[in-house]
């Protein structure tokens, strides 16, 4: 009777979709295993792992293909009823009626799951005060933030005790506060009540606070064990390496991950390089490679398995999924000739949407040739900063130049001179990569035999295939498409808002290797992220907090400006937040 | 099924219904506004009655007679007599649309009613046929009451001899006033558009905001989400029940001969059958805007055109007859307008209740179906 006893049993499972391109293929592709009651479990895989779909499958709101599956000893198939009475669910995006107050919605999954009156009361006041919505029980939904949102979601699911919780990813796109805080509800319910939780996730220090992990990748369990036990299969391989001197980290990081053969993967980590070795590479081969600088050793990390894994499973077919990076040579610089003084120049400016501030007296510079990072949670005021300094949004007051125009005054000038490249796919779906990047030539104004010639061009050097339709392309790709249509006019500043959300970590290197590349060839970047990690790509980086400029600098400056040197850039940026909102409650309290 | 668990979840979800419907002032405006709008578009707006139409009058022959077989058009309030005497100025004045047709009292009409076979012309204008019958009714009316003078006055034979004098009278609409059948009508239209239009967004609402994901994995039932989907737009529909039926009597003075309790039946029926189509279009698009759109084009379109709103469904083509007789709206059509006019007739009620409730459980069971709790 061991199915009685685990949670979850799941046998030779599979679930096959129709593709965007019309094949079929498979979500998931005949994953068996086993969950055991009581524990903290995690699915963990980039996007496209089939992550979502087996936790559809487990809810009951997916047929499987066959294959089997019980969840609480029941087999769902049967009776898939009788399974969603015992569990609760929390789908990636968790659908609260945005019309209804918080306690609105919570009252209706109180009725829906039957929880009577009495237990309510006292569950209600416990996870109003965990998530800390207590105060805004009256508000709608729809006016929460992002985080907020989230954890009223989480506390919808919770409004009862449920023999199995499944979390879809519940931490994606929300700030590293709320996820802190999110991650601190879930453990503290664990503890208190004993619950079984399988969470999916993307994130590794999730993944790591589990008891078991299993590890997904394109359908296919790739493996399973505790956080330790994976973590030990990168042992001997992981190493850390300072660039000398005025060479950024990420020039260095560059001409690692431009060695397939010998590194694995490679990122910038506090003005250094972090980087996985090829098991069976060659050891003087490696050195040639860094003959300028001493490779040390470090301790391997629950990440440094996963890509390795993640490397060992793509590596068999080099797919189209994931775009190969583009060397620095093949990347054109910007056809302006090179000025001195900063490319941005931002002084005071100010926004306001009625009595709401979204950005107050903020001023900086970024200089030529800088990648410049935006960092802030959902509502910081990233967003509206954004689109000031593209001329999608006029300021209310302040001064805001930019590639030497005045947005105030000449925005069509400023606007030919950079390139934009927004969070969501924008170009056409049904028009082939050479339709779409020729309708843009023309947007940007390339006439004729020019614009033939520069559509060919970026084409080549993005390595795009000009036949293919937009919306087939994978997610990698459609990002470097956008990429490849903001470049065509050959601005000095390229502006990218959120480019590497919700693609996988193999296609977020090769982003960030063709961000680097163009740097190198003389662009201005600016970006805005909410990976904290990508923060060290950055010769810069300002953090905002609602609508508050609260740190400026080189990475390594905000990370001591923060007094935690030497962590992770997650845990500094979680540091600033913090000490603003409680410098800023102080003063309230003062006054 | 735990029927107090049934009963809670139904009234939760009929409630946060109800919540959502009131806050989204867009789509409650469209629901209250539009129908009175409509009442007032089609009951003010709509007729088919010919007032003070010009009328062309030719008299090419102007002896006394002539004169007195046209006398009848002054007095008409539906006629406006233009007098010429040239056909040429006549005709063009009908092309230019400045008369609406034209009598023409020949040269020899004098010795044609001499003779016994007086002869008056009338030329209609065919453009708008429904005018030209209505006009043709009241010219040969105008001109009629001449004849029934003369015999008064004892002056001559009886204007025709030997043919069958028909005493017409119209039942149920004795003046033939158009507002009174059209606006029984405007409580199908009205019916149709707050049934089937404004639940159309509901379920598809769901899918597009991803509301549904979270509902279907608790001890909800598919049936329950249909219910309450249903109640609160049930409450608008009878509100706009209430409203046609006092703007019929109140502001066009519409008869009301049959039984309110017949027409309140007939007509929640009939909305029930418009609610649960505009929920089983939503459920299968899930997508608020091709919902809507479906929904007028399957709903309120035909019940405008094919139930017998204005056009006599017998004059039509077969097939579009067979497509006139599946729309839900044309068994609701005779019975409301017979209700509102001719009284109450409870065999033509049940009959389009039963029809009502067949339709109703066909569209349950399918919006059900679309509702299941599966997202493949």
């Amino acid at each position: 009777m061991t199915e009685a006893r685990s949670s979850v049993v799941i046998e030779e499972l599979c679930k096959r979709f129709d593709g965007p391109d019309g094949e079929p293929f498979a979500a998931v592709n005949g994953i068996s295993l086993t969950i055991e009651p009581g524990t903290l479990t995690a699915f963990v895989g980039p996007d496209g792992a089939g992550k979502t779909t087996l936790m559809r499958m487990m809810a009951g709101l997916l047929q499987p293909d066959s294959g089997s599956l019980h969840v609480l000893g029941i087999d769902l198939n049967e009776d898939p009823q009788a399974v969603q009475n015992r569990i609760s669910y929390m789908p990636q995006r968790f659908g609260l009626y945005e019309d209804l107050s918080v306690q609105e919605n919570l009252d209706l999954y109180a009725d829906l799951h039957g929880v009577p009156q009495d237990v309510r009361q006292e569950r209600f006041a416990r996870l109003l005060h965990m998530t800390d919505l207590a105060r805004f029980t009256d508000r709608p939904a729809g006016k929460l933030s992002g985080g907020m949102k989230q954890k009223l979601g989480l506390a919808c699911t919770l409004v009862r005790v449920p023999d199995l919780l499944l979390l879809d990813e519940p931490s994606v796109g929300v700030d590293p506060l709320s996820r802190r805080d999110l991650w601190e509800i879930i453990e503290q319910l664990i503890e208190d009540e004993g619950l079984s939780v399988i969470v999916s996730t993307t994130y590794m220090d999730e993944a790591g606070r589990c008891d078991h992990v299993f590890v997904l990748n394109r359908g296919t369990l790739l493996a399973e064990g505790t956080p330790d036990a994976l973590r030990r299969r990168a042992h001997g391989l992981t190493y850390m390496v300072t660039p000398r001197d005025g060479v950024p980290a990420r020039d260095l990081q560059a001409r690692l991950i431009d060695a397939p053969d010998l590194v694995v993967d490679a990122v910038p980590a506090g003005g250094q390089v972090h980087f996985i070795r090829q098991p069976e590479s060659d050891e003087t081969r490696l050195k040639d490679l860094l003959s300028d600088c001493e490779p040390q050793r470090r301790e391997e990390e629950l990440e440094d398995a996963f890509m390795l894994l993640l490397h060992q499973h793509d590596a068999p077919d080099e797919d189209a999924t994931t775009p190969p990076p583009l060397a620095s040579q093949d990347v054109a610089g910007p056809a302006a000739e090179h000025g001195d003084g900063p490319v941005i120049f931002v002084r005071d400016l100010v926004r306001r949407f009625g009595d709401f501030t979204a950005v107050a007296n903020t001023s900086f510079d970024v200089q030529r040739g800088e990648i410049f990072g935006l960092l802030g949670p959902n509502g910081a005021g990233k967003t509206t900063t954004f689109r000031m300094l593209c001329g999608l949004l006029p300021a209310s007051s302040g001064e805001l130049q930019v590639a030497g125009v005045n947005l105030r005054t000449a925005r069509s000038a400023a606007r030919a001179r950079i390139g934009y490249v927004a969070q969501k796919f924008a170009l056409y779906s049904n028009l082939s990569v050479y339709e779409n990047l020729d309708f843009f030539g023309g947007a940007y104004g390339l006439r004729g035999s020019k614009r033939r010639k520069r559509v060919d061009e970026i084409i080549q050097q993005f390595d795009l295939d000009p036949s293919a339709q937009s919306g087939n392309l994978p997610l990698g790709y459609k990002q470097r498409l956008a990429m490849a249509a903001g470049l065509l006019h050959e601005p000095e500043i390229l502006f990218l808002d959120e480019p590497t959300s919700g693609i996988d970590p193999l296609a977020r290197r090769a982003f960030w290797r063709t961000i680097t590349a163009l740097s190198q060839a003389g662009v201005t970047v600016v970006v805005t992220t909410h990976f904290m990690e990508e923060a060290e790509y950055c010769d810069r980086i300002a953090i905002q907090d609602a609508g508050r400029l609260l740190a400026i600098g080189t990475p390594r400056q905000v990370r001591e400006e923060s007094g935690l040197d030497g962590g992770h850039m997650n845990e500094a940026f979680i540091a600033i937040v913090e000490k603003a909102r409680a410098e800023e409650g102080q003063a309230r309290e003062a006054a | 099924m735990n029927e107090s668990a049934f009963l809670t979840r139904l009234i939760a979800l009929i409630r946060k219904e109800t919540r959502q419907m009131l806050r989204d002032r867009s789509n409650l405006l469209v629901g209250l506004l539009l129908p009175v709008g409509l009442i007032l578009l089609f009951g003010y707006g709509l007729s088919f009655d010919v007032k003070d139409a010009p009328v062309a009058v030719v008299m090419e022959s102007n002896s006394a007679a002539a004169r007195e077989a046209v006398s009848g058009l002054e007095g008409s309030r539906y006629l406006l007599p233009v007098r010429t005497t040239s056909m040429r100025d006549a005709e063009k004045m009908l092309r230019s649309g400045r008369v609406d047709a034209i009598v023409r009292v020949p040269i020899d009409f004098a010795q044609a009613q001499a003779r016994g076979d007086p002869r008056i012309q009338l030329i209609l204008n065919g453009i708008d046929s429904t005018t030209a019958s209505s006009l043709e009714a009241y010219v040969n009316g105008a001109l009629g009451t001449v004849a029934l003078r003369r015999m008064d006055r004892g002056t001559g034979a009886p204007a025709s001899t030997g043919t069958v004098d028909i005493q017409q009278r119209i039942w149920f609409n004795e003046a033939g006033i158009s507002t009174w059948y059209l606006v029984p009508g405007l409580v199908v239209l009205i019916m149709t558009l707050v049934g089937a239009f404004l639940t159309s967004l509901l379920i598809a609402r769901e899918w597009e905001r991803g509301t549904l994901e979270a509902l279907f994995v608790t001890p909800v039932r598919p049936l329950e989400l249909v219910l309450a989907k249903l109640v609160p737009y049930l409450v608008i529909g009878l509100i706009e029940l209430t409203i046609c039926v006092v703007a019929a009597r109140v502001l066009f003075e519409v008869p009301i001969r049959g039984s309110l309790v017949a027409i309140l039946l007939t007509s929640t029926a009939y909305l029930i059958v418009s609610l649960l189509l505009g929920l089983f279009i939503s459920g299968a698009t899930r997508n608020q805007f091709a919902a809507s759109q479906m929904a007028l084009l399957t709903s309120f379109m035909p019940a405008m055109m094919l139930s017998g709103f204005v056009f006599d469904l017998r004059n039509v083509p077969l097939v579009v007859e067979i497509i006139g007789q599946v729309v839900p709206a044309t068994h609701f059509m005779g019975v409301i307008k017979t209700l509102f006019l001719a009284g109450t007739n409870w065999a033509m009620v049940a009959k389009s209740c039963a029809i009502m409730l067949g339709y109703a459980l066909l569209l349950l069971f399918l919006t059900w179906r679309t509702v299941r709790k599966t997202l493949d």
